[in-house]
């Protein structure tokens, strides 16, 4: 039933929202995500989707449009990289917090400066504190997937929070590979139709969307947000079997790869995963017990699941495609350290900083960080708290 | 042949990403698993650009850069002096070369590579067929013949379909290109025949 295809992450993206068809997008483009919207105009010029696309000035636009379009009852999203985020920051805290289950088609880019259009994670880890659920992809065929599935999270009645599906910049974004795409029929069936309880063109019933909240509520409305985030933990997983159902292709807030007997593994996000796991294969077949997790759901933050799912380690080595300054490390090894603590979980940990305004992370750079793991692990080699890869001397 | 790989290197606007594009399109309706990616730097006209192919029997998963092609294009010959095009090249695979010289005449740029070289004038085959100079169709052709990647007939007959989809609202440009993509592959074909290929 799937249907045999290659596409770039972007042509994968555009697809999607081709086939779920929402009513509104706004959009400003930036490198690397410009051809999401690009396609998209081409599928509403072609009369093969209806939605009301709007070019707007800015991201500051896109994203207020979408979200005066999300509160008058709509289904809207948009697309952006970098500092089209950043450019957005400010309507990103209100959209979550106006409970506006908008979806953003984000194609991770560094910030500036310097001045770098390539991959890293930087845009979306800065938005990691605004209030939305942000879903990370390996693949096209996860950009695609993941994004299939955002609306049905996003607008779950227990969630209502606007979601943000990410992408490797270029990495993902402009790679021509193989994908598997379901038929229109069953993502609109799957997707279904959106019913908001409340939207601001009810004459039923009349409501303000956004208003001052005094001190007497600023409180009980970042609760009730944070409950909608553990909430949505059940129905991200209800959301993935029932796209297991339809496609084989099962998810969950992560991917645990060769974890069984595993002594030390890599935690990592996005593309580097796939490369993580051609290191994993090689080290397995000399006999070394190397494993990997790919955190796929990273907002809201699965703290618990992934304490179990490193117990059973000697070590583990979280990798991160940001930098927060903080001189602690990345913001992933952060959030798991915090979580082994809260859980009495003592592994032995240290982040590794990589592929920064896209520098290239290879099989050869996982192999060496399993060396170092292992080298502890058997040898007793301080394991450094917080590391670099591939960074370049002065003689380089 | 579990794995291919290889590595381009032109000039913004001449194609070569494109060409890289195509070579996973075509490869993918013979069934393999592929991936064609390019890297940039700063975006601009002229400026040295890489692309990539992964072709492979096998699902692909490293999304890194290729450090040891078994093949490399160079599609603008002024990059041999500014790149070390044959930096990780297996010596048991070729390199192709877009230029009017022999192969001879220009290993002596290729820093001592031992595999075999294959050069291709792919400026005349362009303006012969196509009245313009577009380097990375010929290219394509010569790529192909030198990896096989895909057999000749297979390989015209699947462009002939890109092509009529690409051109769909200039399709007076498909037989020039499909004139380029024959006459090069030929070309190729013949130097392979000949054995008249030069080992670096």
């Amino acid at each position: 039933m799937a249907i045999n295809e290659r596409l770039s992450g972007n042509e994968a993206v555009a697809y999607a929202i081709r086939q779920i068809n929402p009513d509104v997008m706004p959009a400003f483009p930036i490198t690397p995500s410009t051809e999401i919207p690009q396609l998209v105009a081409n599928y509403i010029a072609n009369g093969q989707m209806d939605t009301e696309f709007i070019p707007v000035e800015s991201e500051h636009s896109s994203m207020s449009a979408a979200m005066g379009a999300s509160a008058a009852g709509a289904r809207a999203l948009t697309a952006t990289s970098s500092c089209g985020l950043a450019y957005m920051w400010e309507l990103l805290y209100v959209a979550a917090s106006d409970r506006l289950p908008i979806a953003l088609a984000l194609v991770n880019r560094a910030l500036t400066g310097p001045i770098n259009i390539n991959c890293d994670h930087s845009d979306s880890m800065g938005a990691k504190d605004a209030g939305w659920l942000q879903i990370y992809s390996e693949s096209n065929q996860e950009a695609y997937d993941n994004f299939i599935m955002a609306y049905r999270i996003a607008e779950h009645k227990d969630v209502r929070l606007p979601i943000m599906i990410c992408q490797d910049g270029f990495i993902t974004s402009h790679a021509l590979t193989n994908i598997q795409l379901i038929e229109d029929d069953l993502v609109k069936k799957f997707v279904g139709e959106y019913k908001p309880e409340n939207f601001l063109l009810n004459s039923e019933c009349p409501m303000s969307v956004g208003p001052y909240a005094v001190s007497n509520y600023y409180m009980e409305s970042h609760k009730a947000q944070v409950a909608a985030m553990e909430n949505s933990k059940q129905v991200i997983l209800d959301v993935a079997d029932e796209f297991y159902k339809m496609t084989g292709r099962r998810y969950g807030f992560f991917e645990e790869y060769r974890m069984d007997d595993a002594e030390a593994a890599i935690v990592i996000m996005g593309s580097a995963a796939g490369t993580t796991k051609d290191a994993v294969d090689e080290l397995r077949e000399q006999g070394i017990k190397a494993g990997m997790i790919k955190l796929r759901v990273f907002r809201p933050f699965p703290a618990e699941e992934i304490c179990k799912a490193l117990s059973h380690l000697k070590a583990v080595a979280i990798l991160d495609r940001s930098e927060t300054f903080s001189t602690q490390g990345g913001p992933v090894a952060s959030e798991i350290c915090a979580a082994m603590y809260r859980s009495n979980l003592n592994v032995k940990s240290a982040s590794y900083i990589y592929g920064l305004g896209g520098r290239d992370y290879r099989v050869s750079d996982a192999i060496n960080v399993y060396n170092e793991l292992f080298d502890y692990i058997n040898n007793g080699k301080e394991l450094v708290d917080f590391n670099y890869i591939g960074l370049r001397s002065r003689e380089d | 042949m579990a794995l291919t790989e290889i590595r381009w290197h032109g000039r913004g606007g001449q194609g070569a990403k494109t060409a890289a594009l195509l070579l996973a399109d075509v490869c993918f309706k013979n069934d393999k698993y592929v991936q064609g990616f390019p890297e940039y730097g700063p975006e601009r006209m002229g400026a040295p650009i890489t692309a990539y192919n992964r072709i492979s029997d096998r699902e692909l998963r490293v999304h890194s850069n290729i450090y040891e092609p078994d093949f490399v294009v160079v599609v603008d010959e002024t990059l041999l002096e500014a790149t070390d095009v044959t930096e990780g090249l297996n010596p048991e695979g070729a390199i192709v070369i877009n230029t009017t010289k022999s192969a001879d005449e220009v290993k002596t740029h290729l820093r001592g590579y031992q595999g075999k070289v294959f050069t291709l004038d792919a400026r005349r085959i362009s303006v012969e067929a196509l009245g313009k100079y577009f380097p990375n169709s010929p290219m394509l052709a010569a790529i192909v013949a030198v990896s096989g990647v895909i057999d000749r007939d297979t390989f015209l007959s699947q462009m002939r379909d890109s092509y009529r989809n690409k051109f769909a609202k200039k399709p007076e440009v498909i037989d020039g290109n499909m004139k380029a993509l024959t006459v090069a592959y030929d070309e190729i074909a013949a130097q392979i025949n000949k054995g008249d290929v030069c080992n670096g």
